[in-house]
């Protein structure tokens, strides 16, 4: 495995910005850590110090030190993610590819062993999140916290607002689904688990939020240090402001009138795909709860024919072979279900949760563009304050360009996982149902054999007709 | 039609031939048929190939002059001599209805109780799931009474001892008024009471041990195809399900295709594998209803096993009845003799309070007695033959049931291998297709 070395914050003012260089090797500031693989010797090399070719000029915002954490995050994020952003085509394909070799991963993350923890007030799960690193700015290379689903709802909104125009994957559903019993029950607590799995997962592999800050926190810090840390976020506030400014930006037209036309498609294109994805999603589910059913009726159906047995003397070696063969398939048919909620399931539903993900992205995009057409439609009208305002403008127009690029890069990302990860599930879930047929031929194929065999011996005894 | 005589031929028709043994021991003189020992090539069914081809849907008056729509079957008779000389000479054929069959086989079941007669098809639709309808119009169920119905009448024509009938033979050729032949026969007067049925099975002291086993065994038969019918119901009401649902992933991939310029194709054509995927269910499981009714016919044969029992108790019963009441009189007719009472009867007790009979009178009553233990005597042998030759005429037919039995579920289970396999062959043709156009999103 490839070892990639951060650089650790000292030679930069504050600790690195949350989303830090892309995923290449920095200029080590400790040579003695460099170690590039040869395939990256043409990556585009972006980096704290110096700014690849191609990307727009950005202006290093000041980072706060390590004590206080808050970014300003009206201003400084298009900074934030402006060298992070490749805009070439060639360094996207890089990028790709780089993404494609898990070799070249440096960050491990497993989330597993749900417990159950009963206080006065609540009852609630924390699961384990086992992190194995190489990374130069992890202090260790490996980490094991607890964490409860409320944590990883944290996560996930402090990533929103360090990029609102990045696509974050979604998490599992904050609420039970109708029909459940059990707020925990072993089914849900395990679907849970996998989807929160899944999402640390995205964030590894994404160029950009893999270095955000609040991720490696919530990867390392012990339950007393997130606590504290969560403390000093911006808290729900600002997250409620920038989800109501994009609302009122939206109800305003203002955002949706000069949409670029490739946000307008990609609405589009949701719209539908999220359709049928849901409906996919529905598909599927009661796919495997017919499974299901069949497997309960066939494990039902098999030993009758090993009762029939005690009162059938001639009968008896068909009647155990089909008994065997019967239980074989049902044996079989629990096989393919567990393929179809290891990997067709899980990914269906993860995409079905994507929309709303999406939905977020968009609006906060049309927002962005909101603020700067208010601005400009402020300068036509106050001819006073126009060297302010002109600035003021060219600040969001940057802002507003970072945005775009950078959704569209992420789009372009998300299209690309999208369509690998549907066409392995749909490839698996077919794999599956090829493997569980051959399987029952296999042994139906056995038993006739055998029974045919001992036809012909049979008809050979037999005075002929 | 002629009854024709002829050379051998391989019996014809479908559904199992029934491999009667040769030999099956001394035929108890049966009306209407001549008494003559039968073995499997002068079947019936070797020399005339019976079809029932058609079914249709028809209206009439019933008896109570009330309109009623019901199903006549055609039966066609074909001589097999007349096949194999090249000419194709047209089936005789008539129409029947099913309540005709079940006259029919009444009047078997009365006149043959020693032999173990096929079943009929069932009356109503049982052991369905959800597709299947429980309608008797239903042109499935339709179609597999006729199966059913021919399957019957080859069985019977199969048999070496009553294929000899000719109310059976007259069943195939006469069209007219053979209902009324039967009724003539007057076999429903013959038919023993279920009530006196009951009555021997619950008081019978001495029954030969193979009834009763045999009894025990038609229980568990019944039992045990009963639960199999039923579970492997639910299971083709499951597997439907999940093939039906797959066809959702046709019309949604279809759809989803029109936004995808890369996955498009794959989709739309992965989607059409999904649609016959689905599709494929439907032949499947009607195939599957066949063998569902080859254990039926068997589920209804554990009936006919009854009745042979039933007929055997009755048979003891009377028998043990006979044996009692001439022991009795036996008695009586010492005591009058000797004039001991060793038993305490009633007019003992009359005739010692009110006074002795007269001699005269004793020597009367003597005489009836012993008249009627002669009478007795003579029945009580004739009973003993019967029940004997019952026993071994019923049994020969059991083991010749018995051996069909074992021939025809074997096969059947062999068969269901072989639908299974079938199915699976098909699934992973599908399915590789499928894979294949998914390889290609």
């Amino acid at each position: 495995m490839e070892a990639q070395s951060r650089v650790p914050g000292p030679l930069l003012s504050g600790s690195p910005p949350s989303g830090a260089a892309a995923r290449a090797p920095p200029p080590p500031a400790c040579p003695q850590e460099l170690d590039l693989d040869d395939d990256e010797e043409d990556l585009e090399v972006f980096s704290k110090v110096r700014p690849g070719p191609g990307q727009p000029r950005a202006p290093r915002a000041p980072r706060p030190g390590p004590a206080g954490l808050e970014p300003d995050t009206s201003l400084t994020e298009a900074n934030s993610f402006s060298p992070l952003i490749p805009t070439s085509p060639s360094s996207m394909i890089n990028q790709y590819k780089f993404e494609d070799e898990p070799e070249l991963r440096d960050l491990f993350i497993t989330v597993d062993d749900p417990e159950s923890h009963i206080t006065a007030i609540e009852t609630f799960i924390t699961y384990r999140v086992v992190t194995k690193t190489s990374r130069g700015e992890f202090d260790s290379s490996e980490y094991e916290v607890r964490r409860r689903y409320q944590d990883f709802l944290w996560l996930k909104s402090r990533l929103e607002e360090s990029h609102p125009t990045l696509i974050i994957p979604p998490l599992p559903e904050k609420f039970i689904m109708k029909g459940m019993v059990e707020r925990f029950n072993d089914e849900f607590i395990e679907t849970r688990r996998k989807a929160l799995h899944k999402f640390l997962n995205r964030i590894a592999e994404h160029p950009t939020l893999t270095f955000n800050e609040d991720f490696k926190i919530f990867l390392t810090a012990q339950a007393w240090e997130l606590s504290s840390h969560k403390k000093q976020g911006p808290g729900l506030f600002s997250r409620v402001g920038q989800t109501m400014r994009a609302v009122a930006s939206s109800v305003r037209g203002g955002g949706v009138k000069s949409r670029p036309d490739m946000f307008t498609d990609i609405h589009d294109y949701m719209e539908i795909f999220n359709e049928k994805i849901h409906l996919l999603d529905k598909i599927s589910q009661r796919i495997y709860k017919e499974e299901r059913g069949y497997y309960c009726e066939l494990k039902e159906y098999g030993p009758i024919h090993t009762l029939w047995c005690a009162s059938e003397e001639g009968l008896v070696d068909s009647l155990k072979g089909v008994a065997s063969c019967i239980d074989k398939c049902y044996k079989a048919t629990e096989k393919r279900m567990a393929g179809l909620s290891e990997n067709l399931l899980p990914i269906l539903h993860e995409y079905v949760l994507y929309n709303e993900v999406l939905t977020g992205v968009l609006k906060r995009r049309d927002q962005i563009q909101a603020e700067l057409d208010s601005k400009v439609d402020a300068l036509s009208n106050k001819k006073a304050e126009k060297d302010l305002l002109t600035e003021e403008i060219g600040n969001l127009e940057d802002k507003v360009e970072c945005a775009n690029n950078a959704l569209k890069a992420d789009w372009d990302r998300w299209k690309q996982n999208m369509q690998h990860d549907m066409k392995t599930a749909f490839l698996n879930m077919a794999e599956n149902n090829i493997h569980y047929y051959e399987q029952c031929l296999a042994t139906w194929e056995s038993f006739l054999t055998s029974q045919t065999v001992d036809l012909h011996l049979e008809e050979g005894s037999e005075d002929k007709p | 039609m002629e009854r024709p005589e002829g050379e051998q031929r391989g019996a014809s028709g479908s559904g199992p031939a029934g491999e009667a043994e040769a030999g099956s021991g001394p035929v108890l003189e049966e009306p209407g048929s001549g008494a003559t020992d039968t073995t499997m090539e002068d079947c019936l069914s070797k020399k005339i190939e019976i079809t029932v081809s058609e079914a249709e849907k028809r209206t009439g008056r019933n008896a109570m002059n009330i309109q009623e729509t019901y199903t006549a079957y055609l039966i066609e008779t074909r001589a097999v001599e007349s096949q194999t000389e090249g000419q194709c000479s047209p089936p005789d054929s008539l129409w029947r209805r099913y309540s005709e069959f079940e006259l029919l086989r009444n009047y078997l079941l009365v006149n043959y109780p020693h032999i173990v007669v096929p079943p009929l098809p069932e009356k109503r639709a049982e052991f369905v799931w959800h597709k299947l309808s429980a309608d008797n119009m239903d042109p499935d169920f339709v179609e597999r009474r006729r199966i059913g119905l021919e399957n019957f009448l080859v069985r019977v024509a199969s048999h070496p001892i009553i294929c000899q009938d000719n109310i059976f033979y007259s069943f195939l050729t006469q069209e007219g008024g053979w209902k009324e032949m039967v009724n003539e026969t007057g076999f429903q007067l013959k038919a023993d009471s279920r009530l006196k049925a009951l009555n021997a099975t619950f008081r019978v002291k001495n029954p030969d041990k193979r009834f009763t086993e045999l009894k025990h065994y038609s229980d568990e038969l019944q039992s045990v195809i009963s639960h199999l019918l039923r579970v492997r119901a639910r299971v083709a009401d499951r597997l439907y399900g999940v093939y039906k649902v797959h066809g959702n992933y046709g019309r949604v991939f279809s759809e989803w295709s029109a936004i995808e310029k890369e996955m498009g194709d794959g989709l739309q054509s992965a989607g059409h594998h999904m649609d016959v995927y689905a599709a494929s269910i439907d032949d499947i499981l009607e195939e599957e209803e066949h063998y569902a009714d080859q254990l039926k016919e068997y589920l209804f044969y554990a009936e006919a096993l009854r009745a042979v029992c039933r007929k055997h108790e009755l048979m003891q019963y009377d028998l043990e009845m006979a044996v009692q009441d001439l022991a009795s009189k036996k008695q009586q007719c010492e005591e009058l003799a000797t004039g001991t009472v060793r038993t305490f009867s009633l007019k003992g007790m009359t005739s010692k309070l009110f006074g002795q009979e007269t001699p005269e009178q004793r020597e009367g009553k003597i005489k009836v007695l012993e008249e009627q233990i002669h009478e007795g005597e003579e029945q009580l042998k004739s009973k003993n033959v019967e029940g004997r030759e019952f026993v071994k005429s019923a049994w020969a037919d059991i083991e010749r049931f018995k051996e069909q039995k074992n021939h025809d579920l074997k096969e059947a289970l062999i068969n269901y291998a072989v639908m299974q396999i079938s199915m699976c062959k098909k699934g992973i043709q599908v399915w590789t297709n499928a894979k294949e156009c998914f390889s290609k999103m």
